[in-house]
Order: C-alpha cells, then sequence, then structure tokens
C-alpha cells in the first residue's frame, strides 16, 4: 500500500507540476469553462422568456450545472492527454519499469485531474457569483453537486486513459475529446429536455449526461433531487474503470 | 580586373548576429571561374552565414563582394539571376513530388513554358530521380532530397552555384556520387562552385581551392597540396596494445615533435620534426622501453593537421556555435520511486 | 501570361495540391461547422419561441455560423503552412527566384478561395438539403458565397500575416482561442435585440463579427436587406483591406533579399 501511495504521489506531483508551471495549458483549461459559462450565459438568457422554461434560479445558474461538469469532464480528458504525452516522452515506459504497482501511476493521474478540476471549480464559483449568480441549493445539495462533478472528471480520466494506453501517441487527442464532446453536447445544454424538439430530443433523453445535468441542475436550484442519477455516474465509473485497466494491462504487454 | 569580374570576390565582409556572435569577422577571398571553392569548417564556423551573405539572402555589416561581377548588395538581382543555390536545410515541400518541385521552379525562374517541362526532365534524369520524380518528396531520402535540391538550383544554367553542405548526413556512396556530379559541373560546363563542408576529406578531394574558417575568420588558404606541404611533416599514429601506456607511448614520441591530433581516440599522435628518416629511432625508442603496439602508422599531413596548426584546436572537438543543450526535465527519472 | 500571373498561378496550384493532400487538415474545417451547425440548431431550436424572435427556423438562423467558422479553419491552416514554409526555408527558395514576394501571398490566398468556395458550396447544400428556405433566392446564394470568399481572404490574410512574422506553427494555433473568442462575443447564437445582457449586447454591438454574420443571416431569413449587407460587405472588404496590407508587409520582411 505504502509503494502504491508512492507511485502516486510521484505521479499526481509530476503532472500537477507541469499544469501549474506551463501557462500554454495552464490558461486556457482555466479561461475556457470560464468563457463558455458568460459567453452562453450573457447570450443566451433570452431564453428565459420561451414559455415551459421552468428553471427556478436564473439562466446564469442554469448554464453553470453544464459548465460545472463539462469542465470536471474535460479535466479529466486533459489529465488522459498528459498519459499520452508521458508514453511519447518514454517517461512512462520508466516510471512501468520502476513502479511494482502499477493502477497507482492511475490514480496518480486521477488525483491530478482532481486537482485540475478543483482549481476551475473555484474560478467558475468566483466569477458565478460576482455576476450575481443566484444559489438556491443548501450546502447538502452543493456536497452533492461537487461530488457529482467529482465523479464526471475521474469518469473523464478513465475514459481518455483507456485511449491513451491503447494508441499510446498525443494524436490520439482528437479521439479523447471528440466522444466527451459530443456526449455533453446531445445533452440539454441550452435549455430543459422537455423543450428540446426532434432528433436531438431524442438523443438526449438516451444520453446518460442528460440524468447527471439535471441532477446538477436540481441541486444548484435546491430542487428535490433525483438521486438514480448517482446510480449512471457509478456504473459508467466502474465500466470505464475497467476499460482503463485493461488499456494498462495493454501498455505493459506492449512494453510501456 | 577580370578576375573580380567573375567568379566571386570577397573584401573584408562582416557581419554580426544581434546578441549573437561574430559570425562573420573580416572574410576576404578570391574564387576563379569554374574553379570549385571549399570553404571549410566546422559547427558554427560561419559557413552559413557568408553563403547567405553571397547569394543576397542577408546584407552584410561591412566590408563588400560580387558574385559575377554584381555587388551582392547592390544588384541583388542580378546576382540571383545568375547563381543557383542549394542552402543547407533543402527546403523542399514534403507533400509535392519530385516533379511538381520542377515545375514550380522553372516557372518562378521564368524559363519560357515550352522549355519548362524538358528542362526539368533532363535535371531530373541528371540527378538519377527520373524514376522516383512523381513520389512526393516525404518519401524521399537524405540523399535524393540533396540531389533534387541541386537539381533545383541548376533550373535556371547558372554560372554560379552554392552548395551549403551538401554531402552531410550523406553514405558513402551517396557522396561520392553528388562529388562527381559537382566536379563535372565545373569541369564540362565552367560553372564556379563555392562548397561549404565539414568533411575534410571533401575539400581535399573535390576542392581546387580550400579556405579554412574558424570563429567567423579564415585561418588558411590556398590549395589543398599547398595548405599541406605548409605543414610539411608527416604524422605518426601509434596505438598501444594496452591504454594504459599511453603516457609512456607520448613521453617516447614527444622526442621526436610537438603532439598531434588523431581520428583515433586510443592512439597517440606525433608531428615527426624530421620526416620518416626519423622513423628507425622511434621504434627503436620504443622497443628500448619495451612498449608494445597494436598498430604504426604514418600518413602525410591532412587538412586537419593544418587546422590543428592554425587553430590550436582539433577539428573534430569543434562546435563553435557553443549551443548548450539542456536536459529535458521531463525525462529525469528521479521522481520515479525505485 | 505575364511573369507575374505565371508566379501566382503555379503558387495557388501548389497551395491547393498541398491542402487536398493532408484531407486531415481540410476535413474539420467542413465537418466541425457542421457538427457544430446539427447541434446548436437541435440544441436551440426552441429559441424561435422567444417572443419576436426573427424566423421560425433556428437552422435558418444559425446557417450562417459555418462560413464564418470555415474562414477561421482556412486562417489556421493558411498561417501554418507559411510558418512552415518559413521554418524550412521555403521561403529563402522563392526569394532566390525573380518571384515577388507579394506571388506568394496572392498564390496562397488563391487557393484559399478555392478551399473557401468549396465548402461554402457544401453549407449551401447542406442547408438546402435540410429545409432552409434562402429568402433571397438563387441571387441570394451567390452573394453569400462572395461574401463568405471575401471573409476567408480577410481572414487567411492575418493567417498568412502570423505565420510569415512568428514562423512557428504553435503561435499561430495558439491564436486559435482569439479568434474563437471573437466568434461567440457576437450575435451568433441570439439576434442582438434579444441578447439581454447588457454588457454581452454591448460587446456583441461593437464586434465586427456580429455584423458579418447579421449579412449572410438577412439574405437567408430577411431577403435583401441593403443595410445589412452594406454594413457586412463594407467590414468585410475593410478587413480585407487592412489584412492584406498587413500580411504584404509581413512578407516583404521575411523576402529579405538585397
Ligand atoms: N539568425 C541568427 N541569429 C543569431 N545568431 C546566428 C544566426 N545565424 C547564425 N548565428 C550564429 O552565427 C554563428 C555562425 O553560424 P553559421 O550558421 O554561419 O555557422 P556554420 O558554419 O554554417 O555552421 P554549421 O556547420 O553548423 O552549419 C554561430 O555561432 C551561430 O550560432
Ligand atoms: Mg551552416
Amino acid at each position: 500500500m505504502r509503494r502504491f501511495l508512492d507511485v502516486t504521489g510521484a505521479v499526481a506531483w509530476r503532472t500537477i507540476h507541469h499544469f501549474l508551471t506551463q501557462p500554454s495549458i495552464l490558461v486556457p483549461s482555466l479561461l475556457f469553462p470560464l468563457f463558455f459559462f458568460t459567453a452562453f450565459s450573457g447570450a443566451l438568457s433570452g431564453v428565459e422568456a420561451i414559455p415551459g422554461f421552468d428553471f427556478p434560479s436564473g439562466y446564469a445558474a442554469f448554464q453553470f450545472a453544464f459548465v460545472m461538469l463539462q469542465a470536471s469532464a474535460f479535466g479529466g480528458v486533459f489529465a488522459g492527454f498528459s498519459i499520452a504525452a508521458d508514453f511519447e516522452s518514454g517517461f512512462t515506459r520508466r516510471l512501468m519499469l520502476a513502479s511494482p504497482d502499477r493502477r497507482g501511476i492511475l490514480a496518480g493521474y486521477a488525483v491530478a485531474a482532481l486537482f485540475r478540476a478543483v482549481v476551475v471549480w473555484v474560478m467558475l464559483i468566483v466569477v458565478a457569483l460576482l455576476v450575481g449568480m443566484q444559489i438556491d441549493g443548501g450546502a447538502l445539495d452543493l456536497v452533492g453537486l461537487y461530488t457529482l462533478a467529482a465523479l464526471v472528471n475521474v469518469t473523464g480520466l478513465l475514459f481518455s486513459a483507456g485511449v491513451a494506453t491503447r494508441l499510446r501517441t498525443m494524436q490520439a487527442g482528437p479521439a479523447m475529446q471528440m466522444p466527451v464532446f459530443l456526449l455533453l453536447f446531445l445533452a440539454p445544454v441550452y435549455m430543459p429536455l422537455e423543450l428540446l424538439e426532434g432528433w436531438i430530443h431524442t438523443a438526449a433523453r438516451l444520453n446518460p449526461m442528460t440524468p447527471l445535468l439535471e441532477l446538477s441542475r436540481d441541486f444548484i436550484s435546491g430542487q428535490p433531487a433525483d438521486l438514480w442519477a448517482y446510480a449512471v455516474v457509478l456504473t459508467m465509473f466502474a465500466v470505464l474503470a475497467l476499460w482503463a485497466l485493461t488499456g494498462l494491462r495493454r501498455a505493459e504487454r506492449a512494453g510501456g | 580586373m577580370t578576375d573580380t569580374n567573375l567568379g566571386i570576390a570577397v573584401h573584408e565582409l562582416h557581419k554580426q548576429f544581434k546578441d549573437g556572435p561574430k559570425a562573420v569577422d573580416g572574410i576576404s577571398l578570391a574564387v576563379a571561374p569554374g574553379e570549385i571553392y571549399g570553404f571549410l569548417g566546422p559547427n558554427g564556423a560561419g559557413k552559413s552565414t557568408t553563403v547567405h551573405i553571397l547569394t543576397t539572402l542577408l546584407r552584410p555589416d561591412g566590408g563588400y563582394a560580387t558574385v559575377q561581377g554584381y555587388d551582392v548588395v547592390k544588384q541583388g538581382a542580378q546576382v540571383r539571376a545568375s547563381i543557383g543555390a542549394a542552402l543547407q536545410e533543402a527546403a523542399l515541400d514534403p507533400m509535392l513530388t519530385g516533379r511538381e518541385h520542377m515545375r514550380l521552379q522553372t516557372a518562378l525562374q521564368g524559363l519560357p513554358r515550352s522549355t519548362r517541362r524538358p528542362r526539368g526532365n533532363e535535371l531530373l534524369e541528371r540527378v538519377g530521380l527520373i524514376d522516383a520524380a512523381d513520389r512526393r518528396v516525404g518519401s524521399y531520402s537524405g540523399g535524393m532530397k540533396r540531389r533534387l535540391d541541386l537539381a533545383l538550383a541548376l533550373v535556371h544554367e547558372p554560372r554560379v552555384l552554392f552548395l551549403d553542405e551538401p554531402t552531410t548526413g550523406l553514405d558513402p556512396q551517396s557522396r561520392s556520387d553528388l562529388w562527381r556530379e559537382v566536379s563535372r559541373l565545373a569541369r564540362e560546363d565552367g560553372v564556379t562552385v563555392f562548397l561549404t563542408t565539414q568533411y575534410l576529406e571533401e575539400a581535399d578531394v573535390l576542392a581546387d581551392h580550400v579556405g579554412i574558417i574558424s570563429r567567423g575568420r579564415i585561418v588558411a588558404e590556398g590549395t589543398p597540396e599547398a595548405l599541406k606541404a605548409e605543414i610539411g611533416r608527416p604524422t605518426l599514429e601509434v596505438v598501444p596494445v594496452d591504454p594504459a601506456d599511453r603516457q609512456r607511448f607520448a613521453d617516447v614520441l614527444a622526442r621526436f615533435g610537438p603532439a598531434a591530433s588523431s581520428a583515433k581516440p586510443s592512439a597517440v599522435a606525433v608531428l615527426l620534426e624530421d620526416g620518416a628518416d626519423a622513423l628507425a629511432s622511434v621504434i627503436r625508442g620504443i622497443d628500448a622501453d619495451s612498449l608494445r603496439m597494436d598498430s604504426f602508422q604514418v600518413h602525410k599531413p591532412t587538412l586537419d593537421d593544418v587546422f590543428l596548426a592554425k587553430t590550436g584546436e582539433s577539428f573534430a572537438q569543434g562546435d563553435q556555435g557553443a549551443s548548450a543543450s539542456s536536459e529535458d526535465e521531463s525525462l529525469q527519472p528521479a521522481e520515479a520511486p525505485a | 501570361m505575364s511573369a507575374t500571373s505565371t508566379q501566382v498561378g503555379e503558387l495557388a496550384r501548389r497551395s491547393l495540391v498541398r491542402t487536398l493532400r493532408q484531407p486531415a487538415s481540410i476535413i474539420p474545417s467542413l465537418l466541425f461547422p457542421l457538427v457544430f451547425l446539427a447541434l446548436n440548431s437541435g440544441g436551440l431550436g426552441s429559441a424561435t419561441r422567444i417572443p419576436d424572435f426573427p424566423t421560425d427556423s433556428y437552422l435558418a438562423f444559425f446557417i450562417a455560423a459555418p462560413f464564418v467558422q470555415a474562414a477561421l479553419f482556412a486562417t489556421m491552416g493558411a498561417g501554418t503552412d507559411v510558418a512552415k514554409d518559413v521554418q524550412t526555408g521555403f521561403v529563402s527558395r522563392l526569394a532566390l527566384t525573380p518571384t515577388r514576394g507579394n506571388a506568394l501571398l496572392f498564390g496562397q490566398l488563391a487557393g484559399v478561395l478555392a478551399v473557401s468556395l468549396f465548402s461554402s458550396l457544401t453549407f449551401l447544400v447542406v442547408g438546402l438539403v435540410a429545409g432552409v428556405t434562402f429568402e433571397s433566392g438563387l441571387p441570394g446564394m451567390v452573394v453569400i458565397m462572395v461574401l463568405a470568399t471575401l471573409i476567408g481572404i480577410a481572414l487567411s490574410s492575418i493567417g498568412v500575416m502570423l505565420g510569415m512574422r512568428s514562423g512557428s506553427g504553435e503561435a499561430v494555433q495558439g491564436m486559435f482561442p482569439l479568434f474563437f473568442v471573437f466568434l461567440f462575443l457576437s450575435s451568433l447564437t441570439m439576434p442582438r435585440p434579444l441578447i439581454e445582457q447588457d454588457w454581452f449586447r454591448t460587446i456583441a454591438t461593437y464586434n465586427p463579427v456580429s455584423y458579418l454574420l447579421e449579412a449572410i443571416r438577412s439574405l437567408v431569413i430577411t431577403g435583401w436587406d441593403g443595410r445589412a449587407l452594406a454594413l457586412g460587405f463594407g467590414i468585410a472588404i475593410a478587413l480585407v483591406a487592412v489584412s492584406v496590407f498587413g500580411a504584404s508587409r509581413a512578407v516583404r520582411m521575411r523576402w529579405t533579399r538585397t
């Protein structure tokens, strides 16, 4: 166990260090969620005037829930991208030779992904409060919201880690980002599910992201929350953990 | 006057880069028409900078130079019309085929439409690329790229040709192919060739005149024969059986002349003060100390000896660009627990 | 053919060949705008129920976006291409021929023009197939293509300028977020009068991208709106003038020869 934690700590420290010391990584990952939040909530608040839009806490809070999940998921994906980069530079090969328990490596990246998400969360909430966003949920709701976001974050990492360990090149970037991007944007991003029409309504109804998004909106507006969405994210978590671990095993067999 | 009117004439050329070294520090030289001039120097000596100035791509800070009688600063267009250049990075587009490069180059050089294709094919044929002409340059080997670059430089039948390290990175076969083509251009077509190289042998074999450049200055100039004759003395190279004996060998050999450089790290070398006559005494000296040798070789002076004699440095030691290579932090395994 | 037109023609041909042989560089510039169009017109479909929304098809409203987005991709493409030419020394090769620096610029832009016409045509066809009615009819579609091409040339010249000055593909790609911000802080997703946040409406009003979008949009959902077209074309032409001038100066800077 001790060695597991050593590996985890080393990988996490290094990945976080990279994140913090390279402005070209740090700045976009902070600014993009903020930008999405301000651009979407700024441009589209007129959506509230549509008959049937019944979210009680205002459009900014409605978008905030989405941007939280988006930033968390992409925080995970970007940490997965570091895995691919580390494979390319040969760092991972040496790490795998040196570590007795390779799952510790994965855990290290997960810690880094969470760290990244937390930094973005803090920025987001500060900006949200500055622009006067309404939060109607209580303390317990917020705990629920951030727990959900953390789960989405690590799930995003597990997905991209599975891709990274299989392809082991930075070219895998789009293969990690595109599916997550599509999943996120095929959810009810701009308006509630009931207001979506046609093919996108069908897609959103089938999309596992939709219940997560609805749950986080319930949390922020303090509405009674439908906790079964946790079952969805935990299932995704379990499946993708398997995906990442089998990927890791493949990478081991391929010799890093 | 005829000498400066044709070929290349360079007088006291200077170039200092901003926050950089004095890349060219007062170079003067002359290249007669139809001659191959070998510009020899280690990395960072200032070869490319000189070529850039002579091909009008870079403005000198001081001095002047003429190429084919035209001033490289004031008559850039005429200079460019009379020269062909293959620069150090064979600037090719990996997405285009050899033939497409030829098409572009012939058109941009202003060849009449009807002669572009035949001229292109003739040159591709001459450098042995006609079979690969429709392949993308991205798939070419280093040697093929160099040959294509040379062919492109010849499109408009220039009277002066600049080749910046044309054989660096080529295998011996490709290298001698290129040497043959360059010689042919000079001997048969009377093209003046200004060729830079890091290879002593190349300058020796190919060039009519050699200029040795070090830290932006020409330290020796002349025909390869004259340069070597100036050194005069042959070099003796001895490889001890036991590397630990190197110092003892050096002590013995020191009696016969100053130490010389050798390409073999295991060897001990000396410039024989009294020429080959001393060999018998050398053997006796070694025998007297009962030292054992792996090999014993005498060779005539090389350009490396010339370089050593003029600069006090061995040619092989070389990078004068002094670019410190930084270790990539991310490759340090230090953070990985054992 | 004069010497200059030969040079431009050959360099345009090269720029086109190079683009077509890297499908990875051209497919995203068609695919991303279309995916974006599908997602947004789906997700925001009900926005037409906002009182005073100018059309009852959000798809018709949003189809102006792909034309501008494609220009953005063309910009990144032209910029990285040119940066590569600086890096490999290809620019020096050209500078040693009697070619004029602007021949490279115009050759590159001619390549952009061809790609831009093709992608505009694609978007128009996709729009028609998806059921968009172009109120200004066939002539309006031609005008859209002209305007989209002008926008493509204006932005690509900025790309050429960045690529020439920096000589680094990463530096060019690094500007992408900035362009992206310009695109989003405009009337991209909502007509300006319906933007409720004052600060956002103000930014969108000062952002020239709004008027480019609105000119195209007017041809789709309104018909012939002289004011929108005058603003759109005026801004596009001004942008072309400024950016081509800037690009041409940047080329001259790299075209160093005596
Ligand atoms: N654009 C530049 N800016 C600053 N310094 C430069 C520039 N180009 C060359 N130098 C410096 O000028 C010196 C001479 O460089 P140059 O390229 O002429 O050497 P070279 O003899 O061609 O070397 P090599 O064999 O490595 O090609 C070097 O120290 C180099 O670092
Ligand atoms: Mg050089």
